[in-house]
This record gives structure tokens, sequence and C-alpha cells, in this order.
């Protein structure tokens, strides 16, 4: 069931007008996406939360990424992610779940209701950008596949194709990526997966055809291309943390009061203004506190960092 | 007949016309081409960066600036190891690449108080004080104040040439805090930081023994 969570962001806010009606008569020509089409009843959506952040345009959401895979500086995804193949794509969902196997990315979504949520998105290098997402809720997903009483944990990984992503063949990070998430997080119903940006299919260097986005947590969490997913009763790895346990935990929530010894966490700086880009204050669990702070009652988030 | 020119001599002959100005006007080009770059930017007057700068342009200046910095100061620090180890005669440009070195510096944490912490005093004091690699490279910028202060012939004068050495001597700690800097703001083993660190460490170790501070 879709629609628990609507943004208080509408795509009359976000879209000038010419993309926006390109968006529709696209939509309108993607038969595969018709049963969950993105186009009305997100349009009228009422906003619950209001920001006064401006959303970036495409060109800023698709040339300035993370995604190492593709090389470390922040044009390189966007130079290299075309090498990736992306159909086909199936979605290996495993562990503590009724009904395991290998769904294919065209299975899925055919069960899937894609809305658009227009999200804050946080980098932990303290950058921040608004971005309208398409997709669905991973909790729909893990449904689908059923997920048994006793798992705790949602263990996620990225596809390892070192002849299609070049970053893979240098081993500074242990590949596949993987990243990980508590169930009730997992489950919670601002986590998604996202497929599109700005109604067009997301491009390969945010993640394609499929990745998480989960908004209360340092992007890094919100792991790209996606082709494994796990139910266990343990703590799954993070790439992150493998590396350096002491910079970046496994909830890594967004938190200003929580330091990092390398970027400050207080503020970040809003992409897209240019030179004089703004620089404004952080807010905790990214501005989602009053949806999200429930699932972190009575632990101490600076030792759960 | 005189002895054949060794290689050596045939590049400081050519080096010999050289004037010291020209080394200020060609290293001080690609600051000049950032700072007016900025400005235009600023008024809206003209695009002089084009894409080169990216979606989040004062980090790309930022880093433009702090890799800049680094070169010269590498460049500065290489000359008197090319002395000792071919003879090369480029002692009289060095106190323009030194010169050039701290401009870039002093650049390079203009962009960083200004564009990217936007004089949030409290935040930059707190990223002094607990972020070690900027911890590390305001150390580096301190060493150089007094290096900068007496880096002209009246200092030498003023304080004879063994005190002067000594001060001097503090490029050494700055340029492997420099390098430091560089290698640990990145969040992995980064090639091309790490290529910088290992070839100050061996300007370093090439330098040996010279390097302490001599007090007779």
């Amino acid at each position: 069931m879709a629609n628990r969570y609507t943004s208080k962001l509408s795509w009359a806010d976000v879209t000038p007008e010419h993309m926006f009606l390109n968006r529709r008569s696209f939509m309108a020509g993607t038969a595969a996406f018709a049963a969950g089409t993105i186009a009305s009843p997100a349009l009228s959506a009422t906003s619950e939360y209001s920001t006064d952040a401006e959303p970036n345009t495409w060109e800023e959401i698709t040339s300035y990424n993370n995604f190492y895979e593709f090389g470390t500086g922040k044009s390189d995804p966007a130079e290299y992610a075309s090498a990736l193949t992306t159909s086909p794509w199936a979605v290996e969902i495993g562990g503590m779940v009724d009904k395991p196997g290998s769904y294919s990315f065209e299975d899925i979504m055919s069960q899937m209701t894609i809305e658009e949520r227009i999200y804050r998105f946080r980098c932990v290098e303290a950058w921040s950008m608004v971005i309208p997402w398409n997709g669905f809720e991973l909790a729909d997903l893990l449904n689908l596949a059923g997920v048994q009483s006793e798992a705790k944990y949602v263990a996620f990984e990225t596809v390892l194709r070192p002849e299609e992503m070049w970053g893979q063949k240098r081993n500074f990070i242990p590949w596949p990526y993987r990243e990980g998430l508590r169930l009730d997080e997992a489950m919670h119903p601002l986590t998604i997966m996202a497929t599109g940006i700005y109604g067009k299919d997301i491009p390969n260097q945010n993640g394609a055809p499929l990745r998480l986005v989960v908004p209360w947590k340092y992007g890094f969490k919100s792991i790209k291309s996606i082709v494994k997913i796990t139910l266990t009763d343990t703590q799954p790895e993070a790439s992150w943390n493998m590396i350096q346990p002491r910079e970046y935990g496994f909830y890594s929530n967004v938190n200003p009061n929580v330091d990092h010894p390398r970027w400050s966490q207080a503020s970040e700086r809003q992409i897209g203004g240019g030179l004089l880009a703004k620089r404004v204050p952080t807010q905790m669990f990214n501005g989602y506190e009053e949806e999200v702070a429930g699932l972190y009652e009575n632990m101490d988030l600076k030792a759960n960092f | 007949m005189s002895h054949a020119l060794t290689t050596a001599e045939r590049i400081n002959a050519a080096l010999r016309p050289i004037p010291k100005w020209l080394i200020y006007v060609l290293g001080a080009l690609p600051g000049v081409y950032i700072i007016v770059g900025v400005i235009l930017a600023l008024n809206g007057t003209y695009d002089l960066f084009g894409s080169s700068l990216g979606i989040d342009p004062a980090k790309t200046i930022e880093h433009w600036l702090g890799e800049l910095a680094l070169q010269f100061f590498i460049a500065t620090m290489v000359i008197r190891v090319l002395r000792d180890l071919f003879k090369l005669k480029l002692i009289k440009f060095r106190r323009a690449l030194g010169h050039l070195t701290f401009f870039y510096i002093v650049l390079h944490l203009t962009v960083y108080l200004w564009l990217d912490l936007q004089w949030g005093w409290s935040q930059i004091w707190s990223d002094i004080l607990k972020r070690p690699y900027i911890t590390i490279g305001m150390a580096a910028f301190v060493l150089l104040i007094p290096v900068m202060a007496t880096s002209n012939d009246s200092a030498i004068r003023k304080y004879g040439p063994k005190v002067w050495q000594n001060i001097h001597k503090l490029t050494y700690p700055a340029l492997l805090l420099g390098g430091l800097h560089y290698v640990m703001l990145q969040r992995i083993w980064d090639v091309e930081s790490l290529i910088y660190l290992g070839v100050i460490c061996l300007l370093l170790i090439l330098r040996g023994r010279a390097l302490l501070p001599k007090f007779r």
C-alpha cells in the first residue's frame, strides 16, 4: 500500500512549466509504468512539511555525484556511468523472507506504485540538495517477498561489475558496496527505492535502475544500483563503516550535534547557489525529526552515531 | 681549449638571463586569473571559468588554490636539492617561488574562510580545533608567517645568516604538514595526494641532517 506519506512539496514547486509538460508527455508514452504513473495524484499533493529550500536542477542532481564505482571525483560518475548495463536487471531477495528469489526489475515495477517524493538530501561531506525522486516504498517491496518475524535488519549490495565500473578495479573500498538498515528503518514510509528523478528514468550516475533513499540519513546510506537485499537478524556490514568505523557509524543519522572528525555537521552548503552557495544550519534528522525520532527513542545518538 | 660544458652548466647558462620578475609575473598568472574570474562572476559581468568550475564552484576554487600552493611550495623546496644533486643554480628564483607559495596559501585560506565557511567564526574555530586535517593545514600556515616576514634581504642583515637560516628551516615541517593536509582531507587513500606526499618525503630525506637547526 503506497501513499502512506505525502510530501509537502509539490511538483508545481519544483518543475519549471516546460519541463513539467515534457515530463507528462514522457509519462504518457511510457506504457510500462502505466500502473504506477507518477502523474495525477502527486500533482495535487499538499505538503505537510514546508521548506523554503530551492529544489535543485536536473543538471545539478545528475552531474555532482559520489559513486566511487565510477571514480572519486564529483563529475566522474556522470562521465563514466554510461558503461553500466541496467537492462536486464534483477534483485536477489533472500535471507529471512517467505519468497526468496531473483526478482526482475520489470516484475518489481509492475507490482509497485510509483510516487513522487521531494526530499532533502544531505551528504556527510556537509553539502545538500533537494531532489524530486520518483519511486516506491521499500516496505512494499519487502512485503512482496514476505518478511519473516525473526528478521531484524536489511542488508543491501550494489552490483559488482568491475568491467563496467572501473572504480571497482581499485581496492580503496572492499567491493561490492554494501549498506544496511534496521528493519523498522527499512519499513518506515519515508524510506523509498528511487527509480526516477524529475519523472525521468533515474540516470546511471544516480544509481540506476533502482537505489535506496533514506532522507534522514547521510547520503552514503542510500546505496545505489542494488542487486541484493537480504533480511537478517544480525547487524549488516556497511562499506564506509568497515573502512573508517570512527567516522561512519552504522546509523549515520543526520545529526548536527554529533561531530565528525572530517566535517563539522553543524551546517551545510546548499548546492546550486553558485560561488556564494548558502551555508545553512543542519536540521536534526535532516528535518525529518517529527517522522523518525520515534525510531530512536531511549537511544544514545552520540554513541550510536 | 676549454672543457666541454656539462648539461648542468648549459642549463645554468640558459637560465641566467631570465629576470626574477618574470617568475613573479608568470607564477601569479593562475592566481590573478582566479581572482579576476571570481570578481567577474560575483558581479555577474562575465563567466571566465565556464563549466570548469563544476556544480560546487567554491569547493573547486578552494581545491585549485590549495593544489597551486602545494605545487609552488614543492618547486621552492626542490631548488636546493637540485643544486646538491645536479649542480643546477636556481637559487636566484627561490625567493620569488616562496613568495608565490605564500600568495596561494593566503588565497586558499581566504576562499575557505569566505566562500566555504562564510565567516562563521564559531565553526571556523571548531574546525581548526577538531578537524585534524584543518588543524594541520593551519599549523603549516602559521609556521610560514615568520618565514614570509623574513623573506627579504634586510631580514638577512638584521638577524644574521645563522638565525635567518634557522627561521627558514620552518619551511620543512610546514611542507610536510601541507602534504599531510592534502592526504588527510581525502575520504580514501587517494593516489594523487599520496604522490604529492611521497615527493615531499623524498625531499625531506634528501635534505636529511642538514635540516636540524644549527646552534653554533
